[in-house]
């Protein structure tokens, strides 16, 4: 069960189209996957329960995955991530 | 086929498809369900059907206005698919046995308060687009179109459970054959908006219509005997083809006849004004062929602003509307507000009843220095135009004497300050209270004429809301009861040799104005576009028929029997 702790940087956090994309990336793949702020862990493939942790730019957030694909779950995820999901801030 | 029977709010033949207008909220049945399977089915098919929609408006949205514009529409189109979202909607059917409207109803106000709990405005924001993701998918539970009217190739009936102002201000107004509602009486604003449009509209017909008709339904709707059919057999499309062409004719002959004075058959002479609330709106009424405007609302001056109309901007005013006339009376109304419209320059004290309450003349009376400019405006705008003045709300005849002694005084200033204003000018008052129709002998002998306010009379004497639609019945301008009231008001005036008028909706209605003409009514003052209507009646009847009519209707006991006797004449006489 691989998982990976990464800050946020880009400027709006999970929210909008960032989160719009970790979501739809999530939806990509068989396997579980879950994303955490603090101690608040919810489903990555929810859009609603992602806004509902409040990732802002500066957070920690933790990525879980489990299952057939999870090595390339989390690999997309963390990618997605540190490209600041593809935009200047 | 079937029937639904309410109140007529206007009149007119409309044939044409249904339009459900569902307006804000899709309206929620919850229901007990035994099949989960089933129900879950539904779920599904509602939500591949609003995923489709989705994805049909964000590209719509993406070729219209570029990419940023389509994201929410992909964040919607998320939230349909929300795991955890649908997870709990199915829990919900399975172990609740409700209805899918009501699973996602509760699931959707779950989310939504959740999100508008949390701190960021955008969160916020979010709430209102899972709420709008859970209309859509129920109105695709519901099966209720979503197309707006602007979307739509040909006019419809509208169908809804009420109307609001802002529901019908979205609508284009060429796409509207007729409205139905389910709520609503005769003077809300269904009712209003419909007969200012000169479109049918049927209200109170009760929550069942909105059940059982669905968009694309064949409809009819008579707003003259407030009924609509849905399913219509064939015999009943071909009789109300046929009124609609009658109609037809009758509408363009009634256009020659706005030109004219009006007049009855033998030649009487019964003066034909508009009720009028702003400047745009006399030189509408001149094109409707009013004669004179028996009512201006002075409201429009007043209401909306943080500082009382100066006597210079009323003064502006009224000569302009007076102007647009050319010539024709102009009878102002002094202000007529109460404790239920504040106004921030006035101190008026909280109400238990504010319609029971400092209104009208009272208000004026109390506030002088309010009234004072309004007269003082009017005496100087009645200096060269054909104006003339009418108070509201009186009830008893110290205050009429108060009102004119304090014209005396202004007569005298304008006088000192060498400011031309009319010597002469022709008092009136409204009479609306129960108590000025019973004292009008003794009033007419302090004014020039009398105007009937017939919704508030009628609202004061039968002790009703007009609003309320559980006393729909008794707020009836037909009522014997009232109809005694107007003869006794008329008798008195004409006594002492002082005109009457009415300005109440009941002056416009094709089925008082016979018996108004028949009881001795001088003048009658409607929305513009009641008058060639109007018009077209008094030149259809003589004075000796009139007066059969009145009086016969006085003879009843019922406003029913009243009205079916006017409806034959009409129907008779003129085909309407």
């Amino acid at each position: 069960m691989p998982e990976i702790t990464l800050v946020l940087r880009n400027k709006v956090g999970l929210h909008a189209r960032p989160a719009s994309l970790f979501v739809r990336t999530a939806n990509k793949f068989k396997c579980k996957i879950t994303v955490s702020k603090d101690d608040k862990e919810v489903d990555a493939k929810s859009i609603l329960s992602v806004l509902s942790l409040g990732a802002e730019q500066g957070d920690a957030v933790t990525i879980k995955t489990q299952g057939e694909d999870e090595v390339e779950a989390l690999e997309a995820l963390k990618a997605l991530i540190e490209s600041n999901f593809g935009e200047e801030g | 086929m079937k029937k639904f029977k309410g109140l007529p709010a206007s009149k007119g033949v409309a044939i044409g498809k249904a339009f459900v207008y569902q307006g804000e909220e899709p309206r929620v049945v919850s229901n007990f369900i035994e099949d989960v399977e089933g129900e879950l089915t539904r779920l599904e098919q509602a939500l591949k059907t609003s995923r489709e929609q989705l994805e049909k408006i964000r590209a719509k949205a993406q070729a219209e206005a570029g990419e940023e514009a389509a994201e929410i529409f992909d964040a919607h189109i998320l939230i349909l698919e929300d795991p955890v979202f649908l997870e709990g909607v199915k829990v919900k059917i399975a172990e609740q046995k409700i209805n899918a409207e009501a699973a996602i109803t509760e699931v959707v106000r779950e989310y939504a308060s959740l999100l508008a709990s949390l701190e960021s405005e955008y969160m916020k924001a979010r709430a209102a687009d899972v709420e709008d993701v859970g209309k859509r998918i129920i109105r695709n539970l519901i099966g209720v179109e979503e197309t707006s009217l602007g979307n739509l190739l040909e006019p419809v009936i509208v169908i809804a459970q009420d109307l609001a102002p802002s529901d019908t201000a979205k609508m284009p107004k060429d796409k509207v054959l007729a409205f139905c509602t389910a709520r609503g009486t005769l003077t809300s604003h269904t009712a209003i908006l419909a007969r200012a449009l000169g479109i049918p509209a049927v209200v109170g017909l009760g929550d069942e219509v909105v059940e059982s008709i669905k968009t694309g339904d064949l409809l009819i709707v008579d707003g003259e005997e407030g009924v609509v059919l849905l399913a219509p057999a064939p015999q009943d499309l071909e009789k109300y083809r046929e009124r609609q062409k009658h109609l037809e004719v009758a509408r363009s002959e009634e256009k020659l006849f706005a030109w004219k004075e009006a007049r009855t058959q033998d030649g009487y002479r019964i003066e034909v004004a508009a009720n009028i609330g702003d400047v745009e709106s006399a030189k509408l009424a001149i094109e409707y062929g009013a004669e004179g405007v028996g009512l201006l609302r002075t409201e429009f001056l007043y209401l909306e602003r943080s500082t009382p109309p100066t006597e210079d901007e009323q003064y502006s005013a009224y000569c302009a509307i007076a102007e647009a006339l050319e010539g024709r009376t102009l009878i102002i109304r002094t202000l007529d507000i109460g404790g239920d419209k504040p106004v921030p320059y006035l101190k008026m004290a909280q109400e238990g009843n504010p319609f029971l309450g400092c209104r009208g003349i009272r208000l004026s009376l109390k506030e002088t220095w309010l009234l004072e400019t309004q007269l003082r405006a009017i005496l100087r705008a009645a200096y060269q135009h054909n104006i003339k003045v009418m108070f509201p709300m009186v009830a008893d005849v110290s205050e009429v004497r108060r009102v004119k002694e304090l014209m005396a005084e202004i007569r005298n200033e304008l006088e000192k300050s060498g400011i031309p204003y009319a010597e002469e000018i022709e008092v009136g008052i409204m009479v609306e209270t129960p108590a000025a129709a019973l004292a009008a002998d003794i009033l007419a002998d302090e004014v020039d004429f009398f105007s009937i306010g017939s919704n508030d009379l009628i609202q004061y004497t039968m002790a009703c809301d007009r609003t309320n639609e559980a006393l729909s019945y008794l707020y009836q301008p037909l009522h014997p009861v009232i109809l005694r009231l107007i003869k006794w008001i008329i008798e008195a005036a004409h006594i002492k040799g002082k005109w009457v008028g009415i300005c109440g909706e009941m002056g416009g209605e094709p089925k008082c104005i016979p018996i108004l003409v028949g009881l001795g009514i001088d003048e009658l003052s409607m929305q513009p576009a009641a008058i060639p209507t109007a018009k077209r009646i008094i030149g259809a009847i003589t004075l000796p028929e009139a007066r059969g009519l009145a009086e016969k209707a006085l003879s009843f006991s019922t406003p029913e029997e009243v009205s079916n006797l006017v409806s034959s004449w009409l129907r008779e006489r003129l085909k309407i």
